[in-house]
């Protein structure tokens, strides 16, 4: 290519942008749960393919957010918060995302099925096919509900952190998977509540939009209650433990609390104070998922460090 | 007298391209070490790397105790 060749190309993408279209923070979450998920199950993987199964399931996340970017191009460049994204700020083709989201997909697949086993691969294609196509291409733009049912995709990383060390489904991943697909709904709410705007202008009929903010902040309470059973529930599995325990009765306090006042307050407060409450509730709760899985992970340590002898009732 | 004019200077697009396919290659090469190292622990763990093709293979058979 010549150097006039460079001229009216448009924008040409960074390194940074082609990042930014895995989803990074999206991605980081997952990676974590998963890393959890593994580290807490009961065998032991060799550490390089712990790691790879982790690399894969993270090239898994990412793929999948270049799929969602690649479909949801239309209605993010009409919202503030997501107009700066890649695709519509015209620094990447949409054509490009939809190839590398189809072929590291594939290639996480396949490679997480070879390194770890055929159930975490199999879990691996669900949670991307279940994002993408179901979430993504139709439930976003169908249903207020779209963030409790697709809320799933992103429950998913645990069992397959879990299903890549065991080879297997049980109670102890299921409830993992409960517990963020209980959160998700309070989690993305709160966000939903100070960028309600923003979907307003793209026809998302996310639940502020379709029945809103009183409606949402009601429903927010109502999932951050029905989380607490199922986190108490975890502590009292085959991997809780005291510190799990613990945490939990002190990071559910203050959720509950939290989204108490979420749910009481009027959208004239709200909008006074800039929605502070809300905001502070979203930043919390990604708190709350983070201390409440290194509670599992500190005790599985604390499980090795006493040699699997660790004296705790076990009800789930 | 010829007297040269060729313009030296690259577009800073091209070195932003080098520097992208240079991380795309490292990239590869990472990609091809791990495939390496997990053959290698899983061969180093005793997994069975032979399958069914066709014919009979001792080896797949399970034994009758």
């Amino acid at each position: 290519m010549s150097n006039a060749e460079f001229i009216d190309r448009g924008k040409e993408s960074t390194i940074r942008d082609s990042f930014a279209l895995f989803k990074p923070r999206v991605m980081s979450l997952a990676v974590f749960t998963a890393a959890a998920g593994m580290l807490v199950a009961p065998t032991q993987l060799h550490p390089l393919i712990g790691f790879s199964s982790i690399l894969f399931i993270a090239v898994g996340a990412g793929a999948s957010g270049a799929l969602n970017m690649w479909w949801d191009a239309d209605i993010d460049a009409k919202m503030r918060r997501t107009r700066h994204r890649p695709i519509p700020s015209g620094k990447i083709d949409r054509e490009d995302a939809l190839t590398v989201g189809v072929l590291l997909s594939g290639i996480a697949v396949i490679m997480l099925g070879l390194t770890a086993n055929i159930v975490a691969a199999a879990l691996l294609a669900l949670t991307i096919l279940y994002y993408v196509v179901f979430y993504t291409m139709y439930l976003k733009r169908l249903t207020p509900h779209n963030i409790v049912i697709g809320g799933a995709a992103g429950a998913f990383p645990p069992m397959i952190g879990w299903a890549a060390a065991t080879g297997g489904i049980t109670s102890e991943s299921i409830l993992m998977f409960l517990v963020i697909f209980l959160w998700t709904p309070p989690h993305f709410w709160s966000l939903a509540l100070f960028v309600s705007d923003d979907y307003s202008k793209a026809g998302v009929p996310m639940m502020t939009v379709a029945k809103g903010p009183r409606a949402t902040r009601r429903q927010i309470f109502a999932y951050a209650a029905l989380l607490v059973p199922v986190s108490a529930a975890l502590a009292f599995s085959g991997i809780g433990g005291p510190v799990t325990f613990v945490l939990a009765i002190v990071l559910n306090a203050e959720f509950l609390r939290m989204a108490s006042r979420v749910a009481h307050r009027s959208e004239a407060d709200s909008r006074r104070d800039r929605f502070a409450a809300e905001r502070k509730f979203f930043f919390r709760s990604i708190a709350y998922l983070f201390l409440l899985f290194s509670g599992l992970i500190g005790d599985a340590a604390l499980r090795w460090s006493l040699g699997g002898a660790l004296a705790w009732p076990q009800w789930v | 007298m010829g007297v040269s004019m060729a313009i030296r200077k690259e577009h800073p697009a091209f070195a932003r391209r080098w520097r992208r396919n240079a991380l795309v290659g490292a990239i590869l090469g990472m990609f091809v070490a791990l495939v390496f190292g997990i053959t290698i622990v899983k061969l180093s763990s005793g997994h069975l790397m032979e399958a069914f093709d066709h014919a009979v293979r001792p080896s797949l058979l399970e034994s009758e105790g």
